[in-house]
């Protein structure tokens, strides 16, 4: 793919032509239980059901899509926060859904993650320079206590803190600066992935901007593979070269940042796209067309294609049979067996097309 | 012109704290017609939610300290007794918040809290209260709604909650709604959902809408002029299209060169603006902007800009002490993709005096990370 950005990646061991992570029929199940003591399965919510993707070594993947649609429980599944109900992930070739003990620690050090809420996702009692070595003291590197200390105030200047304010507290800091500290930290290891989960929705718009920009500016010095979650559409746009859209624990459409925003064939992406307030009142859409009701519980999906319920497009069929997922020819793959025209796209006011 | 709905003129409220006071809003002034919307933009802590809810009186009880006038229909709301204010609120000005479920009671039926409020300001019987329930819910469009008059908040999805909370705020027909981030604990298919609903209601009622967001894109598809609000000042007016094809504030600009665009693609370049936004206690001199503009000169530290016409366009105010002519050369090279220091040197503005806020450190130059390489076998 050629809008992949050449990185300054140390060659990547032998067979660097396969991807970094392979998901397969990822599927991850809440069980739903009734009674207090004696708790009786009643169902389950439908968190992940049957997500198939690569993540290729230096390329940023995005993953869009609405509460609820499983793309943070992709993500803690990728990183064996959460047992997966099937499927595998293979990191490196090695499928670590069955993993233990010192394989599965050794595999973590690998990834690393940056969660939304920069106020909760930090110790308040632990100094800064605590937080951003505890990924040493876990993992046991770096024993002495300068060398230590040098490590993290290096770190610290690399996203973009004052190495001397090594001792203060979360509380000291602002959101964009904490959001930084976050970074470091996750950087300690020299992971070679990264997920990113929301890392930019709880900052102010002149905040979240520097943050991006951190990301990026990393991504291109470390060689980083980044795995990008968020619901902001132009966000997604701009960090990422492929981009994943999920409905109801399944991915709908997956395919190069261009091709998707352009030409959304998926009548969902279309829905999404024209749903995004544009920031141009020359653009204003005075009458799109808006997709009705709201998303249905995961507990209880739809049956075969998951947005048959709400799609303008839906026919018999896609109550009866589930489209899979596959190329649809203008350089994305999506799932649908009616999927959207040229005319269509320009009709519902999709306005992310250049 | 004939008189504006609302004219808020220089309202001050201050919050006295145990670390001071707090200058929540600092003397702003401006106007709603009826019928139109006006979208107030602000980061967090810029005193956009503050000067609404002023409006309502909903600062009294907080011990704000108020002064300046908002004038509603030329009565003066900041003096009026609270039992006259009381019939005000929600009934010719209502008001929308955020989070659609905290402002609804998980005990009571969404019908039974809506029968309340029209029972509030109406002398009707119970079932009549009832039937306008319902015909409200119905109107906001929420599907079968004489069956949902009897659900309770927690049956109500995200985007219904906020409908029925729009319900309830329409029930004696204001001429002004107030929403305040209406949208913005929604998802984004859902958002388009209520902005439309606000569009039509606004048609359909001839109501004005004051619409409170940090959300560019919000309040350019619903506004028809837009206030930008900094730590407690507006620091610029215009009409939507203006705001958006000629802005004259640079908080403005560092604003619109923030945010990613839909159709931006990977190459696009975000030009953040340095620093964080100021405490409301330590406000900066001068120019409250002054310590993260990359325009800023010596005497902008001291002077306190006033928001002043712009040239040629009668309608657009920006409280900015550089010259208008320097700003539009200065947007013009900012549009042609100019960084904020290139644009500077290309009209020969020199640069700020040094400021922490401004330096807040680049990431590193390109090249070898200066990290630790843990050596990592498995």
């Amino acid at each position: 793919m050629s809008a992949i950005e050449p990185v300054s990646q140390p060659a990547p061991s032998p067979g660097s032509a396969e991807p970094l992570v392979q998901v397969r029929g990822l599927v991850k199940h809440f069980p739903l239980t009734r009674g207090l003591l004696i708790q009786r399965k009643v169902g389950a919510v439908q968190a992940v059901d049957g997500v198939s993707f690569d993540v290729r070594r230096g390329e940023t993947l995005g993953i869009v899509g609405e509460t609820g649609c499983g793309k943070s429980t992709t993500a803690r599944l990728i990183m064996r926060l959460l047992d997966p109900t099937a499927g595998e992930v293979r990191f490196e070739g090695q499928d670590i859904t069955a993993l233990t003990g010192s394989r599965l620690k050794a595999i973590r050090r690998e990834m690393q993650m940056i969660f939304q809420d920069p106020y909760s996702s930090l110790n308040p009692r632990k100094t800064i320079g605590a937080t951003i070595a505890q990924p040493f003291v876990i993992h046991g590197l770096l024993e002495g206590k300068d060398e230590r200390k040098r490590a993290v105030q290096e770190l610290m200047e690399t996203v973009g803190l004052n190495p001397e304010h090594y001792n203060r507290y979360p509380h000291e800091f602002s959101g964009g600066q904490r959001q930084r500290i976050g970074v470091a930290r996750a950087l300690a290891l020299k992971p070679k992935l990264l997920i990113a989960d929301e890392p930019v929705s709880a900052l102010d718009v002149s905040i979240q901007a520097q943050v991006l920009n951190l990301l990026r500016d990393m991504q291109r010095q470390l060689g980083l593979t980044l795995v990008f979650i968020a619901h902001d559409l132009s966000v997604v746009r701009h960090m990422c070269d492929r981009v994943a859209v999920m409905y109801l624990g399944r991915i709908v459409e997956i395919g190069p940042g261009d091709a998707l925003y352009d030409f959304p064939r998926h009548p969902y992406t279309g829905a999404l796209l024209s749903a995004v307030p544009v920031a141009d009142p020359t653009l204003r859409a005075d009458d799109r067309e808006l997709l009705s009701g709201d998303v249905p519980s995961p507990a209880n999906p739809p049956k075969a294609c998951r947005f048959h319920t709400r799609c303008p497009k839906a026919q018999e069929l896609c109550s009866i049979e589930d489209p899979p997922l596959e190329d649809k020819g203008t350089g994305t793959e999506a799932a649908c067996h009616f999927p959207l025209s040229r005319e269509e796209v320009a009709e519902i006011g999709v306005r992310s097309a250049r | 012109m004939t008189e504006p709905l609302l004219r808020v003129e220089d309202l001050h409220v201050e919050f006295v704290t145990e670390d001071g006071v707090v200058h929540a809003v600092d003397g702003i002034t401006y106007e709603v017609a009826a019928g139109r919307t006006l979208g107030i933009v602000g980061e967090s802590g810029s005193g956009k939610t503050v000067a609404s809810m002023t409006t309502l009186g909903l600062t009294r009880s907080q011990g704000a300290r108020v002064s300046g006038r908002i004038l509603f229909e030329g009565r003066d709301l900041v003096a009026l007794p609270e039992a006259e204010l009381r019939a005000v609120r929600g009934n010719e000005i209502a008001m929308v918040f955020q989070d659609p479920l905290s402002s609804l009671h998980p005990f009571f039926k969404v019908g039974w809290q809506l029968v309340e409020a029209v029972k509030a300001h109406r002398d009707v019987s119970k079932a009549a209260a009832r039937e306008r329930a319902i015909e409200l819910l119905g109107l906001v469009g929420i599907p079968d709604p004489d069956r949902r008059v009897d659900s309770y908040p927690h049956e109500f999805s995200g985007g219904m909650r906020q409908r029925a909370m729009i319900a309830m705020a329409l029930v004696n027909e204001p001429k002004l709604l107030i929403a305040d981030e209406p949208t913005t604990a929604l998802d984004v298919t859902v958002q388009a959902q209520i902005l439309a609903l606000l569009e039509r209601l606004q048609r359909e009622l001839g109501m004005a809408i004051v619409i409170i967001t940090h959300d560019l894109g919000v309040v350019a598809e619903m506004a028809d002029d837009i206030a930008v609000m900094y730590a407690g000042r507006i620091v610029e007016t215009a009409s939507a299209r203006h705001m958006f094809a000629s802005p004259e504030h640079p908080y403005t600009w560092g604003l619109l060169k923030s945010i990613p665009h839909l159709a931006g693609g990977r190459e696009e370049e975000l030009t953040p603006i340095p620093g964080t936004p100021p405490s409301l206690i330590h406000r900066p001199s001068g120019c409250h902007f002054h310590p993260r503009c990359p325009y800023a000169q010596p005497d902008h530290a001291r002077i306190d800009p006033q928001l002043e016409p712009v040239a040629d366009e009668p309608h657009h105010h920006a409280a900015c002490l550089l010259e208008s002519q320097l700003r539009r050369r200065l947007w013009a090279e900012l549009g042609s993709g100019c960084t904020p220091e290139q644009a500077r040197e290309a009209v020969g503005l020199p640069a700020p005096p040094p400021h922490p806020e401004r330096h807040a450190p680049a990431a590193t130059a390109a090249g070898e990370p200066s990290g630790p390489v843990p050596e990592v076998g498995l």
